[in-house]
């Protein structure tokens, strides 16, 4: 089937992701969600009690434009930027065009002054569609394991 | 080098614990670094004559339910007993002293100290002493001791439109009277009916926690550090606003109001007046918001003095509880709610809306940081201090929010109960 969603291709964006964030090219990072979709920042701990409330709550590629440029324009934050190293994604069922997998992930906060602490790990749970020529996420639950989170959350995970 | 330093030429760097002068327009940094005062703070404040919030009543709903808690540094059990009322009780073994409950909360008949098997009632009773009267005749227990002289403390709880509260004082004022007419309707206003809980997560503040308590008082600093709305020409100009501080000081409320002319026109359509495109929100549905209190006011964050901060932003609704962890560190405990009868649009609504607070938070992500940015400005100035003067130097509420009058409320609280 042409078009077919492949673990290859899966690689790719995952990877193309991380490296959007980790390179400071947010402006980009909406593009890979469909529209609709829903990004949900969250914990574990939400996550078993079946809480929908999340850290950061997006359900329009809108609200992911607007989060980008609140934090350009808007909010107030000391530079920053992210490290992400990626586990392997299981996939975890692919009809073809949609498909979903479970992919670890662990973030490094790297600070203006130079501290590097582990900022959050957790599972990417994802739900992926094919817009045209395109794999986009329509789905991406980002679910910390620890229930504490950092006093900031400027750049997404 | 020879370098010839007489004796005594080196002060002390003990830091002096007298106030400066200027009663409560002056705040000594000290009292944001200092160990000794952190212990005092524990016997002095938090297991002193004040109401610490607990939980929400809507965490322990059914009986056997219970929640894992602190007031200040001292882990708490909250459980609702069969006879369906809410006790409280230190988590500590009345025998070794180890945790009672290892978990965050759950459903149990009863508790079970590991180490040694001690029972206790969801009341924090000691029932049963495992071995008590020994085994084959040996060992066991004194015949003089008396279960019911041995227990973790009890807290006396007050349940106030479901915020559960707790004291170890017999001598604080009832709630009505703690929290003074004022901030008690503003509780009333949001707590009108049941809620759900929708999210829970601690937040780790990198600084003293009363950094993080005088922000949420200081009204102040809103429209300086928070740009959120003035960036996306979100016209705040004809919201009117307002104060109210309790009598003894330690608690608040700040509200405004979205003026009358602009009533009719919901938020998004009187909000954006831009004509450059860039600075608008792609997605409006954010500003969305329902007056459900049917009153007009779209913001109103409450304080009660020393560990509850109450959350209305538009429909995100919150608790936050304030948690010292030693001097330099704070964990602000957030639960997010909205109410049982809440339609599914209502649910989404607040879902986007608490993109607004927290960690995250497009109006107040800064509040998390700033203490910190404090907590390291002030490393070496600890005999310095911080001035409070706008609007004066009084702590009653004022018909606007360019004023510190409920920090000074705070100050003024918090000397009292401290003996400083």
């Amino acid at each position: 089937m042409p078009g077919a969603i492949t673990l290859e291709r899966i690689l790719a964006l995952q990877a193309a992701y991380i490296r959007c964030i980790d390179s400071n090219a947010l402006e980009s990072w909406p593009d890979f969600f469909a529209d609709p979709c829903l990004y949900v920042v969250t914990t574990a701990e939400n996550r078993k009690a079946g809480f929908e409330a999340g850290i950061i709550y997006a359900d329009t590629k809108g609200m992911l434009i607007d989060r980008i440029a609140a934090l350009r324009e808007a909010n107030v934050y000391e530079k920053q930027s992210y490290r992400h190293i990626l586990g392997l994604p299981n996939i975890l069922k692919n009809g073809g065009d949609e498909a979903e997998s479970e992919t670890p992930f662990l973030v490094v906060r790297i600070m203006h002054d130079g501290q590097s602490d582990i900022f959050a790990t957790g599972l990417y749970l994802d739900t992926y569609r094919v817009a045209g020529n395109d794999l986009k996420f329509s789905k991406r639950l980002v679910v910390c394991d620890s229930s504490r989170v950092d006093t900031l959350m400027a750049l997404p995970l | 080098m020879n370098v010839n330093v007489p004796p005594n030429a080196i002060p002390n760097a003990a830091q002096p614990l007298e106030w400066p002068e200027g009663a409560l327009t002056r705040i000594p940094y000290w009292i944001y670094q200092s160990p000794e005062i952190t212990a005092l703070e524990q016997q002095r404040l938090f297991e002193g004559p004040v109401w610490n919030f607990l939980c929400l009543e809507a965490e322990v709903p059914k009986p056997g339910d219970y929640r894992v808690t602190a007031v200040g540094s001292m882990p708490v059990v909250v459980a609702r007993d069969f006879d369906d009322e809410i006790y409280a009780f230190e988590n500590r073994c009345a025998h070794r002293g180890a945790l009672i409950a290892l978990d965050q909360g759950g459903h149990a008949r009863d508790f079970t100290c590991v180490y040694h098997a001690w029972n206790y009632d969801l009341k924090g009773n000691l029932k049963a002493v495992a071995f008590e009267d020994g085994v084959n005749g040996k060992g066991g227990m004194d015949k003089t001791f008396c279960r019911a002289d041995h227990g973790p403390r009890k807290l006396r709880i007050a349940n106030f439109c479901g915020l559960v509260f707790g004291s170890l004082s017999d001598d604080v004022p009832p709630i009505e009277e703690y929290l003074g007419d004022e901030v008690a309707a503003k509780i009333k206003r949001v707590l009108h009916k049941p809620v759900t809980v929708t999210g829970r997560f601690t937040q780790m503040l990198p600084n003293n926690w009363k950094l993080y308590f005088e922000n949420v008082k200081d009204t102040y600093h809103a429209s300086l550090l928070h740009t959120f709305f003035t960036t996306f020409r979100i016209n705040r100009l004809s919201q009117r606003g307002g104060l109210v501080v309790s009598p003894n000081g330690g608690s608040h409320a700040s509200f405004s109001f979205i003026d009358k002319a602009n009533q009719e026109n919901d938020y998004a359509a009187m909000g954006i007046r831009s004509d450059k495109e860039d600075f608008a929100l792609k997605d409006q549905s954010l500003l969305d918001n329902a007056d459900e209190f049917g009153d007009g006011c779209h913001m109103q964050i409450l304080s009660v003095f020393p560990n509850l901060v109450l959350q209305q932003i538009q429909n995100a609704l919150a608790v936050r509880q304030v948690l010292p962890k030693g001097q330099m560190e704070t964990a602000l405990n957030w639960t997010t709610f909205g109410f049982a009868d809440d339609t599914p649009e209502m649910k989404t609504r607040r879902l986007r809306q608490n993109n607004l607070a927290g960690p995250a938070g497009y109006v107040s992500m800064e509040d998390g940081a700033v203490g910190g940015f404090v907590q390291r400005g002030v490393a070496a100035a600890g005999g310095e201090r911080a001035v409070v003067e706008m609007g004066g130097s009084g702590t009653t509420g004022q018909g606007t929010r360019a004023t510190e009058a409920s920090v000074r409320g705070f100050w003024k609280c918090y000397r009292g109960l401290m003996g400083i």
